[in-house]
């Protein structure tokens, strides 16, 4: 497979996805290391947990003083939303055993969002991976070098990066919203989402929001 | 086992269970229109849900702050159609000045 991302959209909607994301890692790898987790734990949680949200959660929990236990269960919550997302790409991929496995621990926001605004399954499946090892590589390159200036980085605020992740997830949202109908939808999830922050664990706002695409699916 | 070495495994095996249990569904029950509809509008509202708690959350709290300037200039970077490293760039630029001001 070559990639050119001069020639080909997916190539490069997924690269700079992947830049963007990955770049994203350092302010774990220095989140990991202020939360007094070794470097090497540090970068075992990115290249075996493998999903940014759950990962900021564990070290978040750990590093406040919290139980093992309620690290792990709400990094699990945060996580569910990828259960949903190898759904949607199962039937795509179509793949089975090591490869099956493979594709499970790329299977995160941004490589099934690449992948689903493709138009045809060929273009589907160059996204999700392209996307998926692509995050892969750069996520855990920059948490590594995170973990080790964990002190130089200092606070991702100012380089702008606590907005350049939302800003991508919009990038990825945006040409889903075609009509009045989905932009309501869109704007639903948001309220509800930010409603429920105050009052529920985190991990649930966000999977909540799963029940407005049942209620707004089933009507259609 | 230290409780951070807990964490670190416990979270990571779960994780991937919930990946791959994502793959494992069979095919046939998703192949009905009502769960295709659903399926259909399940990035949007995750992805959505997303933007919104990255915007304004600050753990458990709403909080109006340099974020918001940079979703704002992504947000209009979209409406004039500029490619995604714009979005994200002009995003952390803004981000980053509002920040820096105030």
């Amino acid at each position: 497979m070559s990639i050119n991302p001069k020639t080909s959209a997916v190539d490069r909607t997924a690269l700079s996805v992947a830049f963007t994301v990955g770049l994203y890692g350092a302010a774990f790898g220095a989140a990991g290391v202020t939360a007094d987790f070794s470097v090497l734990q540090t970068c075992l949680l990115s290249l075996l947990l493998f999903s940014g949200a759950s990962q900021f959660a564990v070290v978040g929990i750990m590093g406040a003083g919290g139980a093992a236990i309620s690290a792990i269960a709400t990094a699990t919550l945060l996580g569910f939303r990828n259960a949903l997302y190898g759904v949607q790409m199962a039937p795509i991929l179509k793949v089975t055993g090591i490869k099956r496995i493979l594709a499970a621990q790329i299977t995160i926001d941004e490589s099934t969002a690449v992948s689903t605004l493709q138009d045809n399954d060929v273009d589907r499946k160059r996204g999700f991976y392209l996307t998926g090892i692509g995050v892969y590589i750069f996520w855990n390159f920059f948490t590594f070098l995170g973990a080790l200036g964990a002190s130089k980085i200092g606070n991702p605020s100012v380089w702008g990066l606590d907005a350049a992740v939302p800003a991508a997830f919009c990038g990825l949202v945006w040409p889903r919203l075609k009509n009045k109908r989905q932009f309501i939808i869109s704007g639903s999830a948001i309220g509800l989402a930010l409603l429920l922050t105050p009052i529920a664990p985190a991990g649930v706002p966000i999977i909540t929001t799963v029940l407005l695409a049942v209620i707004f699916g089933w009507k259609k | 086992m230290s409780p951070i070495w807990i964490a670190v495994i416990g979270a990571s095996v779960t994780a991937f269970l919930n990946k791959y249990i994502g793959h494992s569904v069979p095919e046939k029950w998703l192949d009905r229109p009502k769960v295709k509809q659903i399926n259909t509008l399940v990035p949007i509202v995750l992805l959505s849900a997303l933007v919104g708690v990255q915007t304004f959350a600050d753990k458990k709290e709403l909080v109006v702050d340099q974020r918001l300037a940079g979703v704002g200039a992504a947000l209009l970077a979209l409406k004039f159609k500029a490619p995604f490293p714009v979005v994200v760039i002009s995003a952390a630029i803004t981000s980053a000045v509002v920040y820096q001001i105030f």
